[in-house]
């Protein structure tokens, strides 16, 4: 089956008044059709960056220096904006992070959302209002004629996402980005947010790139887990085999450092703090956190390899490279 | 052994103002936001309790009348068996000293004017008579009891990256000696990785320093890591509390059952009990004859419209509920 998303080997720098910013450093990821990956990563992991690179948005002082985004095989790099606005908030969707100030505060959920069918659709505002209402109600909103003629500072946490998502899912896309869509939700709330998103996913064949920090989210949720460290990709596994037998140190160490609900457990803590991305180290960037950094890491970035089925892992100690390192 | 600290009763509510309420205050009625209806809990010395509960529960306004930051309505609150709620002044003072809190935002709670040297001295400037000289002893004391870096204080709050903000906010809580260290929402701004050493911090410090918690937070998994015992508050009241391994072994309120099923699991495997609640938190205006989960509880049964007992179901383990 061919892949939905497939990104290669992207770099993206930013020239800041304090110097270049390394954000992504040489990221490979794939994503197939109705699969929902996640991305995992501390904060400042190039999670967002490498989202906003999805869709086409990475504007100045950013700038993309190499690599291919092929969504459905089209290069997206390679077309104009004119080209890209078919893709984007059409094929391609997201779901912001601050749900607040994403939505425009002097326009209704309704009008919100029923624009979106007049703009991409050309539905009469009529019909345009109508398929908002259906959404709205598809999207677990309690009363949606109301919700309809409310503004956003009128809803609460959860009913603004659940606006968003409605807004996201308008132009039924088939890749939908959600950058941390349960972060400063209650848990109750952002149960049903994933409860919802689950579903949507299943009833409608959408592929969801769910972006978080948190492992339960992605263990709950995911198909296939990508994680980075410091603008590049460390590893991707099915998520079973990523929570089972995580093989890169830094997945290893992000596995044992969370307080658990379900098992008793010693907290440790991740080494060291993320590198700077100013001058990040050479080689592979995870090598001063990591308690089996080898020689070879520090002039040589380990390559992608695969370690099981589906599995590959950036990393000297792992996989094919187990004989360089030897 | 008289605990360190005790709460009995405690109601905090916020009257209504503004062109919405008028018409019910001509009516003579007075309404209110009952933030806090009615809490009762003791700390021990030494002891961590853990408060959960989602936005708007009242968690932080218990939080903020333990220290009188805002008055109570009514209720009781003896700290290291003194009775709190009436002291002013200088005794006002000095109970503060012994109780100091710990926020949720660590950039918004330094003074961005005040490098970590004098904010960490500032409690001890306000409640000691020191030299100059004591006063960055007991500094270089605290600094390396967080593990800020002596190099870092004489630092501002934007010189200083999260998790090191978070710490001077810790040693400035811990500088004058304090017993209980109200924590609220400590660790939810922070980074994943940060966030576990800064738990693990507060570990250390209660060890070594005999502190009590009171850990305020709406992240049930750092509770359960952290807490000795457990009290799960819902619209203004305790539902349930119980010893930490009780509550998460055998949590018997629906509310509990609900607000723990609802916390993903890092396990792809992990299948855990799925109670869903209907509906939202309804508004803390209303008064509640019966339980207050009543309307949104798939248990829910005739019963429940009744005034509802707080029940020991095990040996300290108690909740507010008809059915459990």
């Amino acid at each position: 089956m061919r892949n939905l998303l497939e990104v290669e080997n992207l770099v993206v720098h930013f020239d800041t008044d304090g110097g270049l910013v390394e954000v992504l450093d040489d990221v490979n990821f794939t994503m197939r059709a109705g699969e929902t990956l996640g991305l995992v990563g501390e904060s400042g992991s190039g999670k967002s960056v490498s989202a906003i690179a999805v869709l086409g948005m990475i504007r100045r002082p950013g700038r993309i220096l190499a690599g291919s985004i092929r969504f459905e095989g089209i290069d997206l790099l390679r077309l104009s904006e004119d080209e890209m606005r078919r893709y984007r908030g059409r094929r391609i969707a997201m779901i912001p992070q601050r749900y607040r100030t994403a939505l425009n505060p002097v326009i209704s959920a309704g009008r919100l959302i029923s624009r979106l069918f007049e703009i991409h659709e050309g539905c009469s505002r009529a019909a345009a209002s109508r398929r908002a209402l259906e959404l709205l109600d598809l999207v677990g909103v309690a009363d949606p004629p109301r919700c309809m003629q409310q503004y956003p500072h009128q809803l609460s946490g959860g009913m603004c996402q659940r606006v968003m998502i409605a807004m996201a899912l308008a132009t039924s896309p088939r890749l939908l980005i959600a950058d941390e869509p349960t972060t400063g939700l209650d848990v109750s709330i952002a149960a049903r947010i994933l409860e919802l998103l689950r579903d949507l996913s299943k009833r409608t064949g959408t592929a969801i790139l769910l972006i978080t920090h948190d492992l339960g989210v992605v263990a709950q949720t995911c198909q296939r887990v990508a994680v980075m460290h410091a603008g590049q990709l460390v590893e991707t596994a099915p998520v079973r085999e990523l929570f089972r037998s995580p093989a890169h140190p830094y997945t290893r160490a992000l596995v044992r450092s969370i307080p658990r609900i379900d098992v008793e457990v010693k907290l440790e803590p991740v080494p060291g703090t993320i590198p700077s991305l100013r001058h990040p180290p050479t080689g592979c960037r995870y090598r001063n956190r990591c308690p089996h950094a080898m020689e070879i890491c520090q002039h040589d970035k380990p390559r992608q390899a695969a370690v099981g089925l589906d599995h590959e892992v950036s990393c000297f100690a792992f996989g094919e490279h187990c004989d360089a390192a030897a | 052994m008289t605990p360190l600290l005790e709460v009995a009763g405690l109601r905090k509510s916020f009257a209504l103002v503004g062109p919405k309420t008028w018409a019910a205050r001509l009516r003579g009625e007075r309404p209110a936001v009952r933030a806090v209806d009615g809490v009762s809990f003791a700390i021990a010395k030494g002891e961590t309790l853990g408060l959960v509960g989602e936005s708007g529960c009242g968690k932080s306004t218990v939080a903020r009348c333990l220290l009188r930051v805002i008055e109570p309505t009514s209720g009781s609150i003896r700290f290291a068996g003194e009775e709190i709620t009436a002291l002013d002044g200088r005794q006002l003072r000095n109970t503060r000293r012994a109780m100091q809190m710990v926020y949720q935002d660590p950039t918004a709670a330094l003074n961005p004017r005040l490098n970590a040297r004098r904010t960490i001295e500032e409690p001890l400037r306000l409640h000691f008579k020191m030299t100059s000289a004591e006063r960055r002893e007991r500094l270089n004391e605290v600094v390396a009891e967080v593990d800020l870096g002596a190099d870092l204080v004489e630092r501002y709050p934007h010189e200083l990256s999260d998790g090191q903000r978070q710490r001077v906010n810790i040693a400035r809580a811990i500088a004058a000696h304090p017993s209980l260290v109200v924590l609220d929402e400590p660790t939810s701004a922070l980074d994943v990785s940060l966030r576990s050493r800064i738990i693990l911090l507060f570990e250390t410090l209660q060890k070594r320093l005999g502190l009590s918690y009171l850990f305020i937070s709406h992240d049930v998994a750092t509770v359960k890591y952290l807490a000795h015992r457990v009290a799960v508050m819902y619209l203004g009241v305790i539902v349930e509390e119980a010893d930490s391994a009780s509550l998460f072994a055998a949590p018997h309120h629906p509310y509990t059952r609900a607000l723990l099923s609802s916390v993903p699991a890092p396990d792809p495997d992990f299948r855990g009990e799925r109670l869903m609640l209907h509906g939202e938190i309804p508004s803390p205006t209303n008064t509640y004859a019966g339980c207050r989960l009543q309307n949104r509880c798939p248990l829910a049964q005739a019963g429940c419209a009744e005034p509802v007992p707080w029940r020991e179901v095990a040996p300290g383990h108690h909740v507010l509920c008809h059915l459990a």
